[in-house]
């Protein structure tokens, strides 16, 4: 059971924290009505966070809440690739995060909405509704930044530039995959990452962007290790049931 | 010529006293025209302006339950700041220059979001108390003249009602907590309950534009009228949950309502003037997320253009 506890805790992981970093951008939108929209991508994700999370609270079987899950895991707890924790520089960083996680959650779901833990499956398909939009939606901005304006398409590359070195990390598998994939609940990440690899390729080629190769990648999440960015994001997070933890809200 | 502009002042004015809604290709007098322009637009910024003290907590929101409450409210408000503009637009002017006026400082937005969110409770109160006051005049607004301006409304009473709902729910659950959270749910009563009364705008006898926006029907109710109404329902929400609003000369009527203390009108009318604790923050940082956003506005321009 402590491997499907972990494997759903970092389902939810990625969720919780990309959802916390788009809630961060609510009243910073470039206008109203995509304001509305980052805030509208954020909800689904911290949905889909919150039913992982109740999950896993469940499989764990410790008496710990989805709440005490999201609210007093330290850092080395917290599974979530270090893509999702990367700050919002920008409108473009913003849409490059979401493009790259969106490609990804979106073959993950399709293929987990098939896995054999039915609890993941049913999370799964109702995500993978959302998560195609999103996948829309932030295909869109690619292409629209990419092929807008000389100053919109230099700062959609240095984007996509700058995140690079955090998709490896997406298809890293360890020996919680290993043990699951063979009793057909979790997905072999190598099949994701060919599907994966194809789209970013579409979406660039429309989008008018050059493919970045090479480089240094971040690794480390896994086994809890992190960009520096995730300690202040849970500083902040945390705050008031570390502060006041006799406390009810 | 000007016994033809009486005329359709004349009509004008059977037709509001008749309650049929004037509509955006109707004539209208000027004065009618610039009130709901100017009243539409004030509306419309309060909601969008309104996001940031509330956007200050969703980071902090102390449960899962809470940050997807507060962020969906946050977000109906920019929907009904988005529904405000669109109704507005109706009668002429633009977005772009709506947000103009309001980055130069021409037009206003509700003062109480000049105050600062400093505790959790404040999610509560202002949830609560902002939009309860808020409601109150919502409610008499379903009834405005102006048709657009009428159907905004109902639409967002029925989210706005929701509001209120979840700010009080906050509050009462930080009263059955533990004595740090009953002392932040007082705190944040002690400070927005006088700028929340001051929502309402100056009294009956001092409100220099009333006349006209209620023989008009932009205003149904007067100033003190919804005012009152707003009193007399919350005070006894706020006894029943072991708060108390921090007015010491507040005190139940033999008829059921309550009579309080003076207002501070000078500070009002110091917030309204630019000179509250967070008149510069709230407007310097609408302007700096719409210069960010220009480039991004420029290319979808860009984009649409060269797809044509």
């Amino acid at each position: 059971m402590k491997n499907l506890f972990k494997y759903t805790v970092r389902l939810a992981d990625n969720s919780l924290i990309l959802g916390h970093r788009l809630a961060e951008n609510c009243s910073w939108g470039p206008y109203l009505e995509e304001d509305i929209s980052v805030t509208n991508t954020s909800l689904d994700l911290l949905g889909q966070a919150e039913e992982f999370l109740i999950y896993a609270a469940e499989v764990e079987n410790e008496g710990r809440t989805a709440d005490d899950l999201a609210y007093k895991r330290p850092e080395i707890e917290y599974y979530n690739v270090q893509l999702t924790e990367q700050p919002n520089d920008d409108f473009a960083h913003i849409q490059a995060r979401q493009f790259f996680m969106d490609a990804f959650n979106f073959y993950l779901y399709s293929a987990l909405k098939n896995s054999s833990d039915s609890t993941i499956a049913a999370i799964s398909a109702k995500s993978l509704k959302e998560v195609t939009y999103h996948l829309r939606r932030s295909s869109e901005w690619l292409i629209r930044l990419g092929k807008g304006t000389p100053e919109s398409k230099e700062r959609m590359q240095k984007a996509v530039n700058d995140l690079w070195q955090f998709t490896s990390e997406l298809f890293e598998m360890d020996e919680v995959d290993e043990a699951l994939i063979s009793e057909g609940i979790a997905i072999d990440l190598k099949e994701i990452q060919k599907l994966w690899k194809n789209k970013i390729t579409e979406i660039f080629k429309m989008a008018d962007l050059t493919y970045p190769e090479g480089g240094y990648q971040a690794t480390g999440s896994r086994k809890g290790y992190h960009t520096e960015y995730l300690g202040f994001i849970l500083a902040e997070m945390q705050y008031l049931p570390r502060a006041y933890p006799t406390a009810k809200w | 010529m000007s016994e033809n502009i009486e005329k359709l002042e004349k009509q004008f004015q059977e037709k509001i006293d008749n309650e049929v809604k004037i509509e955006p290709r109707d004539w209208m007098p000027d004065g009618y025209r610039q009130h709901v322009v100017r009243q539409m637009s004030q509306h419309a910024h309060s909601e969008v302006i309104g996001m940031q003290p509330e956007g200050n907590w969703i980071t902090r929101a102390p449960s899962l339950r809470a940050k997807k409450i507060l962020l969906a409210k946050i977000q109906d408000e920019a929907g009904h700041g988005l529904y405000l503009y669109s109704a507005a637009e109706t009668l002429g002017t633009s977005r772009d220059t709506f947000l103009q006026w309001l980055h130069e400082g021409k037009a206003k937005y509700s003062s109480i979001f000049n105050y600062p969110s400093l505790n959790w409770a404040d999610m509560g109160a202002i949830g609560w108390l902002v939009d309860g006051a808020a409601i109150v005049n919502q409610v008499s607004l379903q009834k405005t003249s102006y048709g657009p301006y009428s159907r905004a409304m109902v639409r967002i009473c029925k989210e706005e009602s929701f509001h209120q709902r979840q700010g009080y729910e906050i509050m009462a659950k930080m009263m059955a907590g533990t004595k740090e959270q009953q002392q932040m749910a007082q705190d944040a009563l002690n400070r927005f309950w006088w700028p929340s009364l001051m929502m309402f705008g100056p009294h009956d006898s001092d409100s220099t534009r009333s006349s006209k926006a209620l023989k008009w029907k932009i205003k149904r109710e007067t100033n003190d009228t919804l005012r009152k109404r707003f009193i007399d329902k919350t005070i006894p929400q706020a006894e029943f949950i072991g708060l108390k609003v921090p007015d010491p000369d507040a005190m139940l009527q033999p008829d059921g309502s309550y009579k309080t203390g003076a207002i501070d009108w000078e500070e009002f009318w110091n917030v309204v003037g630019g000179n509250g604790p967070c008149n510069k923050q709230r407007l310097d940082h609408h302007i700096k997320a719409h210069k960010d956003g220009k480039w991004v506005r420029e290319a979808c321009l860009a984009f649409a253009k060269n797809q044509n």
